[in-house]
């Protein structure tokens, strides 16, 4: 039996939206006064999603784990922001952005959703510019665009290499002001526990005051989930060090469907790992592949003496240069997709041409646009990120390459939701990458940011009131409630289990295992038996943590260990359903590559017939197998075909 | 060439906002220079928990210099000795073998301190939401290329616009003012048509917050922008102080 109703409009695709804005339900302004909404989260989803509904007039409460929402992850993307805007006048237009986000994501996304995406993704622009935006401008005094992996034109908006930080802060100025017009009531340094369920539909919410370790009830009509991805289950990741899967995971033990959770994004251009302490990985910004070239040696010694110390990049002659992406896809050069690059890389650097100590590590080069442009140029371009990889590695990149690898950045699955952005509980949504509509099996760069603030600003303010229309006779709900007594009661037995341990092993201990595991088994490229090794793996490490974990402290106080286990506890088990999804997908499709499913010449063999649909899935209870649904991915407008970035 | 040195730690530790606080000694043996210093300190956390003590406590995020989450006090330098990066991008490079550090919580009337080395910056939210912002809502607005804006002017807001609110300029400070961070957001807006509109009720109403905050006046010694790891510029505060007089006058 199909439990999923993706409730897609009607109509022409272009049409869509439209209808759907035309015919759903509104609350009106009286109404929106009595109806409160929870948003947990204030990145770039959860910021204008709380700013959005404040200043249509609903009650927001909205939560972050941070001492400021401006801390939100959000902040750190760096390249720029996707639109259709065709200011470059290069052939761009909406369909163009939509077709590029469906192949980009290998045919694993939802039509009616992507082109909605890029339907809206102008009026981002917009609204950021009137926000005072500081995006890049030509002389002439207009926006500037550049490009970015997997187009063929310029769309991509841009400022400095710093773009999320100027948006968030765009989102966070919009807070602020709803918050200072009590539209919004913001709770910082408070960590969602559970989510609350009163008669089948979401009322609620459990947090933990981070700085008195009291836990707290709150109630509302309706809850949004926006708390970004579970990258952080890798530990090494591109993520922030308190990006977690929790909020997200708590919803899915609830009943919330989790969907596509193996596919995962593995970002081409990070610094590479430097040693056993390292705590997390840095992201250099795809914007560089728009000048950079990525080479590795193409003589295996002398890649071997380059590792050993023994020459410097610089020492190797062009013609003894591999060029690998120029040469496997002359078509985008090193602009293809994320995945591909990555893959690419990592099929390099196996075959033993890796550079850096290591061995894992490719080139990126600006020689040539140096040369080219001007080396003021190239630092105009990207001179934080230049700045910011000599800080690291030490080495100045306008001198010698970069050294480059690929690393875990990005989540692509997450909450599964419907058109409305609702998930499968009832006043439940959730938007950003918390949930996994838009980017199907590969997000392309620059639309994280386009798909966070649509949600934001632009779906969920709308899709939410066909809910709330329904509810405007509920009364506010009291936090004595049975339903809320029980919530807490789960979270404090939880919390004394972990506590009462005592075992040898820190937190960060535990976590790099699971880091190690998920990298070996359920990384890059997948197999079905080391999926199914990492299954029993991470079954083991389930156990160990429940009797090796040391928290130090009290639990009814600020205690970050305690903060960190708790997230933990969830990494694993999210990640065991990381491989059992992995494991069902006997294809390869974007993030997700299975090696047994490969063409001739390595790229992703994807199987339409058998594979195009969502793996939605249920939890069935602790120790129990989650059971899973498929929503159909029929494509009415788009013909499937094999990616081709090659002519 | 990075090798691995032997340092001593001189940290700040304190129970509570209330309690009082102290200096405690530790040693960590074959620190990599490579690591960066919150690495450092997650090792030594790591060494206190497996000893059975509480891990010092500190407010860190991104870990790529940009969520302005870190921030510490470190040998009398806000994030450390090094030029232009926050506490997360300071390597252990810049210290040599043998070297005593001193690691100390932000110190300021608007920054109580929480616990340890974390401090509380919510007065900051308070002073953006007091007017740090242009009065837009969601929809409804020109086209994005509506206003050209001369790229001159695009680049100096994007320069005030850097800002990550960590608060080293506050910590700098000897009066504990935050005119840096205030000016920064006034000019960012001050320098755009869009923002034009509100200036001078901006300006007023930052400053008001500011000051009923309990931060301390500028006396232009200058040593905020020395220690802003994002360069934001003194001019700012020109800029802010024009503002804020221009709106006066109009009173």
């Amino acid at each position: 039996m199909n439990k999923i109703n993706s409730k897609i409009p009607q109509g022409p695709l272009a049409k869509k939206w439209t209808n759907y804005k035309d015919h759903q339900k509104l609350v009106n302004p009286a109404n929106k006064r009595r109806l409160d909404i929870i948003v947990v989260g204030t990145g770039l989803a959860g910021a204008s999603a709380a700013a959005t509904l404040g200043e249509q007039g609903f009650n927001v409460l909205n939560f972050c784990i941070q001492d400021s929402p401006r801390r939100a992850h959000s902040i750190a993307a760096q390249g720029g922001i996707n639109a259709a805007k065709n200011y470059p006048n290069d052939g761009d237009s909406v369909y163009r952005l939509f077709y590029d986000t469906i192949k980009g994501g290998d045919y694993r996304a939802r039509e009616a959703n992507v082109y909605r995406l890029a339907e809206v993704s102008n009026n981002i622009i917009d609204q950021c510019v009137a926000q005072g935006v500081p995006f890049a401008r030509e002389y002439g005094g207009l926006l500037d665009n550049r490009s970015f992996g997997g187009a063929q034109v310029s769309r991509t908006f841009y400022a400095r290499g710093q773009t999320g930080q100027q948006l968030l802060l765009g989102a966070y100025s919009a807070l602020s002001r709803a918050i200072q017009k009590k539209q919004v009531k913001l709770y910082t340094r408070h960590e969602m526990l559970d989510l609350v369920i009163i008669d089948g539909r979401a009322r609620g919410i459990i947090t933990r005051n981070l700085v008195t370790g009291k836990l707290e009830r709150f109630a509302a009509h309706a809850v949004v989930i926006a708390t970004g991805g579970y990258g952080n289950t890798f530990f090494l990741s591109t993520n922030a060090m308190n990006s977690n899967a929790s909020a997200a995971w708590q919803c899915y033990k609830k009943g919330a469907y989790f969907a596509n959770p193996c596919m995962t994004q593995i970002h081409p251009t990070c610094i590479p790992v430097h040693g056993e302490f390292q705590s997390k990985l840095t992201l250099m910004s795809e914007s560089l592949r728009n000048d950079g070239r990525i080479w590795v040696p193409k003589k295996k010694e002398d890649a071997q003496a380059i590792r050993e110390g023994k020459l410097k990049a610089n020492d190797i002659k062009e013609e003894d240069r591999d060029y690998y992406l120029e040469r496997r896809y002359p078509a985008f050069g090193n602009l293809v997709p994320r995945d591909v690059a990555s893959r690419a890389a990592k099929e390099r650097c196996d075959a033993g041409y890796g550079v850096g100590p290591t061995g894992l590590a490719v080139y990126l080069d600006f020689k040539e646009a140096i040369e080219r442009l001007g080396k003021d140029v190239v630092e105009q371009k990207y001179g934080n990120l230049f700045q910011m990889y000599e800080k690291i590695v030490d080495e100045n990149p306008y001198e010698t390459p970069m050294m480059i690898y690929p690393a875990i950045h990005y989540t692509m699955g997450g909450i599964w939701v419907d058109y409305e952005l609702m998930t499968s509980i009832p006043g439940l949504f959730a938007i950003g990458e918390a949930n996994f509509s838009d980017h199907g099996a590969n997000r392309l760069g620059a639309s994280a940011l386009m798909q966070g603030l649509a949600d934001g600003y632009f779906i969920l303010p709308y899709t939410i009131q066909n809910y709330l229309a329904d509810q405007i006779q509920v009364p506010r709900f009291k936090t004595d409630r049975p339903e809320f007594d029980e919530a807490e009661k789960g979270i404090n037995e939880r919390i004394d289990r972990l506590m009462s341990i005592k075992g040898k092993h820190s937190v960060d201990h535990i976590h790099k295992e699971l880091g190690h595991i998920m990298w070996e088994y359920v990384g890059m490229a997948r197999d079905a038996e080391g999926l199914k090794v990492a299954i029993e793996k991470l079954q083991q490490l389930k156990k160990d943590f429940l009797t090796n974990l040391r928290i130090p402290g009290d639990k009814d106080s600020l205690n970050v260990e305690l903060e960190k286990a708790l997230r933990l506890q969830d990494f694993i088990e999210l990640g065991e359903l990381m491989a059992h999804d992995a494991l069902d997908r006997n294809e390869s499709c974007g993030g997700h590559f299975r090696t047994e499913f490969q063409t001739p010449d390595g790229e992703a063999l994807r199987n339409d017939d058998e594979y195009a649909y969502v793996s939605c899935w249920e939890y069935q209870g602790e120790d129990k197998a989650p059971v899973m649904y498929k929503e159909p991915l029929d494509y009415e407008f788009v013909v499937r075909q094999q990616r081709n970035y090659k002519s | 060439m990075d090798k691995n040195i032997n340092i001593k730690l001189r940290i700040w530790r304190q129970k509570g906002p209330k309690e009082k606080g102290g200096f405690e000694n530790y040693e960590l043996q074959n620190v990599s220079q490579g690591s960066s210093f919150l690495e450092m300190l997650d090792i030594l956390n790591e060494k206190l928990i497996n000893e059975g003590k509480d891990p010092v406590v500190f407010d860190h995020d991104c870990r790529e210099g940009i969520c302005g989450m870190c921030s510490l006090y470190i040998n009398g330098h806000p994030h450390g000795p090094d030029e232009d990066v926050t506490t997360c991008q300071l390597h252990m490079r810049k210290f040599n073998d043998g070297d005593t550090i001193t690691v100390e919580p932000w110190r300021s009337a608007g920054f109580p301190v929480i616990k340890d080395l974390m401090v509380d910056r919510s007065a900051f939210d308070k002073i953006i939401q007091a007017g740090g912002y242009i009065s837009v809502n969601t929809g409804g607005v020109p086209d994005a290329n509506a206003i050209p804006i001369p790229k001159e002017q695009a680049d100096m807001a994007m320069d005030a616009a850097a800002c990550i609110g960590c608060g080293a300029c506050v910590a700098a400070c000897k009066n504990g003012s935050a005119m840096l961070f205030v000016s920064a957001k006034v000019s960012q807006f001050a320098l755009l048509p869009q923002g034009r509109v509100e200036a001078a009720r901006r300006a007023k109403n930052m400053v008001a917050k500011m000051d009923e905050l309990g931060f301390g006046n500028c006396t232009n010694t200058g040593a905020c922008e020395v220690e802003c790891p994002k360069n934001i510029s003194i001019s700012n505060i020109a800029r802010l102080n024009r503002e804020f007089l221009k709106a006066k006058f109009k009173d």
